[in-house]
């Protein structure tokens, strides 16, 4: 679909991108978007600025990534054994998001607990995205039967809830984190799998795949070397998009008291231990449960600027 | 038409019958031993007497060999006849059954308040002629969308029923009991769908028609709603059989942080006591319920939009 709108025509020197850029020529002049032409970190710099969301959403990654690396430069005390005395603290100076009902930090065991809730985490999408990858990948690539069978087994993951799914395999597997991980990672292979499958079918029909096939590269060559990196993109996208999720099931789960018992510190069971003091201590649940959107949220806003840096491309 | 809906309805079974093969062996093959499960020990053998052990394999028939066993189970599941649940002996069918009436009282309040109040949200988001308002408007669903829903819930306990007692905070008895469990549940979905609706609507707005009602003179009002809603509602249509799977799937948490006897409960305490029959029926009966809201959602679209043929149907789910 190009523009084929009557009026003015646009002067030669200005490059007509897409549709948006006709239009607004034709009403303002010049095109919507200017296109930068600088050096590459320019560019960059240029771009972060214009988008502070973005920057602190990076931020607000790498500072729990820093949690879950080095907990004690953050907070030095101790996460399991409290000081009784201090039982059920509001937020203050000594205790930033108080202490809960054995008199131990909160702020300390929300730093310590990154990195299990971190872990647990980036397992599931490694579980997710190789699993999911490498069914889309093949189902893409080899289509006819392969495709049919992967095609039909997304369908039925898709059909269930990912958080029955993910219930039915703690069912068999038990509890614990590693098989919490695996169980939202599961739910995500369907996700991955349909992706990759979708670029790899726009990446196979393209002139440089014909070509290196063509040349007498071997499949699986053409599958490394061209189709896996030109169909990484959107891959990377959704990689961001399902770490925010897996946040959010990881969480769910072992707030349900599916994942490490009571006293080591995680994000889901931090928040359900403040259940019973709903009424006394507001910031047993709230502060804690407010750490983890702000990770959806970055995770989610990391998202949507991959892809739309895909969709510039 | 009717060859239509025969091709989906097939379509449907099998999946169906995919999502029971997949958890029964997911369910029966793994590690635990059921009839261990069964006894109460957690999946360890050699903490129950031999003798029991054979008793209740006998019962459950979980002496035969496997295949017998599947072949036994899905013909059962075709009468569904899941089996005697390993808690109470119950068979798992009947106890789900009981369970559905008030997940599915929950789940309808709280897919009318997501359609709702995602629509609203949607359409408030765009329409404002202030940009500053539409900004702040248009952040909501983001953040809608990164909150937990057993955080969202806990809050609402904790201002609302706690510190204001406004609605009771736990149980299953008159209509107040609904209110906080229904909105915990609904804002994920909805903020989810305000995002694709919204995001619809503004691609809409760029196109020629909307441009032709603009230049016809109609207010902004009048373009979005008479318009653009109509063609932008429909890749927001699409999603509603993922948004019923994510209720289904909410109730589970949602249930348990208001203490509401429903499927959701159910399905805890199935998992807490490894009670894998409850369980595998609990999964054929989502299974069921996403195959008919895709058909449902796909026999509909010609009604919102008649450009659309029934033979060239999107056969997938949201992107």
């Amino acid at each position: 679909m190009t523009a084929t709108t009557t009026g003015p025509r646009p002067p030669e020197e200005i490059e007509v991108a897409d549709r948006e850029d006709a239009r607004s020529i034709l009403r303002y002049g010049r095109a919507r978007r200017p296109r930068a032409a600088g050096p590459a970190v320019g560019r960059a710099a240029r771009h972060l600025v214009r988008r502070p969301g973005l920057v602190l959403a990076g931020l607000v990654l790498l500072l729990v990534a820093a949690w879950a690396t080095a907990p004690t430069l953050f907070a030095s005390g101790d996460p399991i054994t409290g000081v009784p005395a201090d039982r059920l603290l509001p937020p203050s100076a000594a205790h930033l998001l108080g202490t809960d009902h054995l008199g131990r930090d909160v702020w300390t065991r929300v730093v310590h607990g990154a990195s299990l809730s971190l872990r647990t985490t980036t397992l599931a999408v490694v579980v997710g995205l190789v699993v999911g990858s490498a069914l889309g990948l093949l189902a893409g690539f080899l289509r006819g039967w392969v495709d049919d069978v992967v095609g039909r087994l997304v369908d039925v993951l898709l059909a269930v809830p990912s958080i029955l799914l993910s219930l039915a395999i703690i069912t068999a597997l038990g509890t614990g984190p590693t098989k919490i991980a695996v169980a939202v990672g599961i739910g995500a292979i369907a996700t991955f799998a349909r992706v990759m499958r979708a670029e790899v079918l726009r990446t196979s029909t393209s002139v440089y795949v014909e070509a290196a096939r063509a040349s007498g590269s071997r499949w699986w060559t053409v599958l490394g070397r061209h189709v896996l990196p030109n169909s990484s993109g959107p891959v990377l996208a959704l990689v961001a998009l399902e770490f925010g999720g897996a946040v959010l099931a990881v969480s769910a789960l072992s707030f349900l008291g599916y994942g490490t018992p009571p006293p080591t510190p995680e994000w889901g069971s931090l928040i359900s231990g403040g259940r019973d003091y709903l009424a006394t201590a507001w910031w047993l649940t709230t502060l804690p449960g407010l750490v983890i959107v702000a990770v959806v949220l970055s995770a989610n806003r990391i998202a949507r600027a991959l892809e739309t840096t895909g969709e510039d491309q | 038409m009717g060859r239509y809906i025969l091709r989906r309805a097939a379509q449907g079974l099998f999946v169906l019958w995919a999502a029971f093969t997949i958890a029964f062996f997911v369910l029966y093959l793994l590690p635990s031993d059921p009839a261990a499960l069964a006894a109460g020990a957690g999946g360890e053998v050699a903490d129950v007497d031999p003798a029991l052990l054979d008793d209740l394999r006998a019962r459950y028939g979980l002496d035969r060999p496997v295949l017998v066993q599947y072949v036994d189970a899905l013909g059962g599941a075709v009468r569904l006849d899941f089996g005697p649940s390993y808690q109470s002996g119950a068979p798992a069918a009947s106890l789900v059954a009981a369970a559905v009436p008030q997940t599915l009282l929950l789940t309808g309040v709280a897919l009318a308040l997501a359609v709702v109040g995602g629509v609203v949200l949607a359409v408030a988001s765009v329409l404002p002629r202030s940009r500053a308002l539409r900004q702040v408007l248009s952040a909501l669903p983001p953040l809608g969308v990164a909150l937990p829903t057993f955080f969202i819930g806990l809050v609402l306990l904790q201002w609302l029923s706690f510190r204001a007692g406004l609605l009771p905070a736990i149980g299953n008895v008159g209509w107040q009991s609904l209110v906080l469990p229904a909105v915990t549940l609904a804002i994920p979905p909805g903020a989810q769908l305000a995002q694709v609706l919204s995001r619809s609507l503004r691609g809409t707005l760029g196109e020629p028609y909307v441009e032709t009602a603009r230049a016809k003179g109609a207010g902004r009002l009048r373009v979005q709603l008479g318009h653009a809603l109509r063609n932008a509602a429909i890749p927001a249509f699409t999603m509603l059989g993922v948004m019923v799977g994510a209720l289904l799937g909410g109730a589970v948490v949602t249930e348990t942080v208001f203490s509401r006897v429903g499927l959701g409960r159910l399905t805890v305490q199935s998992v807490n006591a490894q009670d894998v029959p409850v369980v595998l029926a609990v999964v054929v009966l989502s299974a069921l319920v996403f195959v008919v809201t895709t058909l449902v959602v796909d026999l509909l679209y010609p009604l919102l939009d008649p450009r659309i043929e029934r033979a060239s149907t999107p056969r997938t789910v949201a992107a």
